[in-house]
């Protein structure tokens, strides 16, 4: 693909499947509702897929998070490549045992012999009151966990490449979609993202954002509004969360000499604990002031709109912990 | 069960071969972990030793096999190369798995087997998976989810089955019933008296058999691999049998009633089948004799080269967790 095209997430999504289905017959999709029978997914992200390429590669599943998993490792295992979906990122917790004692181990406890080549696809994200169990980002977890990747793009080009590359991974990916983020449109290039090199979004001067997903939009906005105060933000999007690009953040945090994590999961044990701690380690001495984290309350996701306004990081509250640490 | 297939003579003889390395190995296995020489969880199958025997003279190099902690009977039976078990068993870098994965992740693609798990009720999704890979391929291979009595009562047998039968899978779901989940009774865990019961729940056939007697167990595997082979889908096989050992080699375990324990060891499956070919002319007292020395010689052959092999580089913690060595 040459030409560049306006497309939302989900488009550039489902052109990322359409293209990496059309380039390997290996590549197979499975979950609940992905089949157009059932509408090509509760967002319509494989809409089309499964009338282009047949029901026998693209599999409409029943409500069986551990068969699916389980499937998809067992076929990847069988020398395919499949793609599941797990419709929101809070059932990851029922296939747990798939994805953590398999999918992610497996190539480690065989020697080698075998590999999970596979895509896990989830959305979430507070924003539309969906509550408790149906909008947590819990990167952390699959982070935490050797043998998985995870990947949380912000714009339609980096969902088009990341979901490129991540089909061509030989390791079990974690792919996070973000829900009000899947209607923006942006230019999609069909270039493939390399897993595991980060973004710098906006380059600046005093301070790093270090963000993925959604939070690189909130960023963003932030620096917007900054930038009339005369504070210059750099924003790092991180695209990959594990492994995530260290050099890329250090040299930004070294040049600014000021860091901000930001994430929508909760602070508390977050990804943004294991980054400040790497930047305080590694730029011990040269940093201007303290790393600071930003990330959600530690409460379960609330329903109620201003509990859930107030939950999740802002570009206000960004705004607010620059200005405050480039006074300090 | 009168209209099953029948093992002939030959294939009744190599069930025995197969067998009775299960056997020979796993007493050599507790016999040096009693003499200190080898260190390792280990869960032993004796008792089971007809299941997988009777089971993979019916499959294929290229059929795949899922199994689970105890499930070395598994893996032998399909042709597990003693060298690189034992070198697994004692963590050295000629294991099969480097070392890195031990006797609950006994892994050797080559012979289809491609996934040993130790968490129970595991080995069924994703032998499903295999199965749905074997059916895309188009080339009649089967896949065949290995499982206790206790896995049959996770929720990932009922989402497996569902599945398999729904998209209709060359799956063959091996139940070895074996009484004893862990240190829970199957009684007591379970009030229905057939777990093969379960199979109509799902649409498929379910049958269970006496899995120590070769006959059953090799009628039932051989019909319901056709089945798998034709594009049929999958079929449940609850095989009856008995765990000898404790739920692992240190576990004396009380909970199992003596009487019970002595009556299933009096029936032991192994000397039953020798005694069996020699009485029906398949076999001689002479010729059985040679085979099994010869297995005893293999398997000191494996102990001796496990024992010098190396261990692996420390550098290996860095390896095989992604494709790409960590930096």
């Amino acid at each position: 693909m040459t030409e560049i095209k306006q497309l939302n997430l989900i488009q550039a999504i489902n052109l990322a499947l359409n293209d990496a289905m059309e380039a390997d017959p290996k590549v197979i999709l499975l979950g609940e509702e992905v089949g157009d029978k059932e509408e090509g997914g509760v967002m319509g992200v494989t809409k089309g897929l499964s009338t282009k390429f047949g029901t026998g590669r693209v599999k409409s599943t029943p409500i069986s998070e551990q068969a699916i998993i389980g499937a998809a490792i067992g076929a990847s295992v069988g020398g395919y490549r499949p793609v599941a979906e797990i419709m929101l990122m809070n059932f990851m917790a029922v296939p747990m045992d798939m994805i953590v004692n398999h999918a992610a181990k497996l190539r480690f406890m065989s020697g080698g012999q075998t590999s999970v080549p596979i895509v896990i696809r989830t959305m979430t994200g507070a924003g539309f009151s969906t509550g408790g169990q149906h909008s947590d980002y819990t990167e952390a977890w699959f982070a935490h966990t050797p043998g998985l990747k995870v990947v949380a793009p912000s714009n339609p080009d980096d969902a088009y490449g990341l979901m490129r590359s991540a089909i061509e991974d030989n390791d079990p990916v974690i792919f996070i979609e973000n829900l009000p983020s899947y209607w923006t449109p942006g230019p999609v290039t069909g270039q493939h993202v390399p897993i595991g090199k980060a973004k710098v979004a906006l380059e600046g001067t005093d301070i790093t954002i270090v963000a993925h997903s959604r939070m690189v939009t909130e960023a963003l906005a932030a620096a917007k509004t900054l930038a009339k105060d005369g504070i210059s933000l750099e924003i790092v999007d991180l695209r990959t969360i594990s492994p995530w690009d260290r050099a890329t953040v250090l040299a930004s945090a070294e040049k600014t000499g000021r860091a901000i994590i930001v994430h929508e999961a909760v602070k508390q044990f977050g990804i943004g604990a294991e980054i400040a701690s790497v930047i305080s380690e590694e730029l011990w001495g040269r940093l201007k002031a303290p790393v600071k984290r930003l990330g959600g309350a530690f409460s379960p996701v609330p329903f109620s709109k201003p509990l859930e306004n107030a939950f999740v990081p802002t570009a206000a509250d960004i705004a607010a912990t620059a200005r405050a640490i480039v006074a300090a | 069960m009168s209209n099953y297939p029948r093992p002939d003579a030959a294939t009744l003889l190599e069930i025995y071969k197969k067998a009775t390395l299960i056997k020979q190995n796993d007493e050599r296995i507790i016999k040096q972990m009693m003499a200190g020489k080898l260190v390792t969880p280990y869960y032993s199958p004796r008792g089971q030793e007809i299941i997988p025997s009777a089971i993979s003279v019916s499959l294929d190099d290229d059929d795949y096999i899922c199994t689970i902690y105890r499930g070395i009977h598994d893996m032998l039976a399909k042709g597990f190369p003693l060298g690189e078990l034992w070198a697994e068993l004692a963590g050295k870098a000629t294991g099969t798995c480097k070392g890195k994965g031990g006797p609950m992740h006994l892994t050797h693609p080559a012979k289809g087997m491609m996934v040993t798990t130790g968490i129970v009720g595991s080995s069924m999704p994703i032998a499903t998976g295999l199965g749905w890979a074997a059916k895309l391929d188009g080339k009649g291979r089967v896949s065949v989810a290995n499982f206790g009595d206790g896995a049959a009562n996770i929720g990932a047998f009922h989402e497996s089955l569902n599945l398999a039968a729904l998209w209709k899978l060359p799956v063959i779901f091996v139940c070895q019933n074996n009484l004893y989940a862990e240190h829970t009774s199957f009684a007591d865990s379970t009030l229905i008296e057939k777990l093969s019961s379960r199979a109509a729940a799902y649409g498929m056939p379910g049958v269970t058999v006496n899995g120590n007697d070769p006959d059953e167990m090799y009628g039932a595997a051989k019909i319901a691999i056709e089945r798998a082979r034709a594009g049929e889908g999958p079929t449940l096989i609850e095989a009856l049998t008995f765990r000898f050992n404790g739920h692992l080699i240190g576990d004396a375990a009380p909970y199992i009633p003596k009487a019970e324990l002595e009556a299933a060891k009096a029936v032991d499956p192994v000397p039953a089948l020798r005694a069996r070919l020699i009485a029906a002319g398949i076999s001689t007292e002479a010729a059985l004799a040679a085979i099994e020395a010869a297995i005893d010689a293999e398997i000191d052959a494996a102990v001796a080269a496990a024992n010098t092999a190396p261990f692996p580089e420390i550098i290996e913690l860095k390896r095989d967790v992604f494709a790409e060595e960590i930096a």
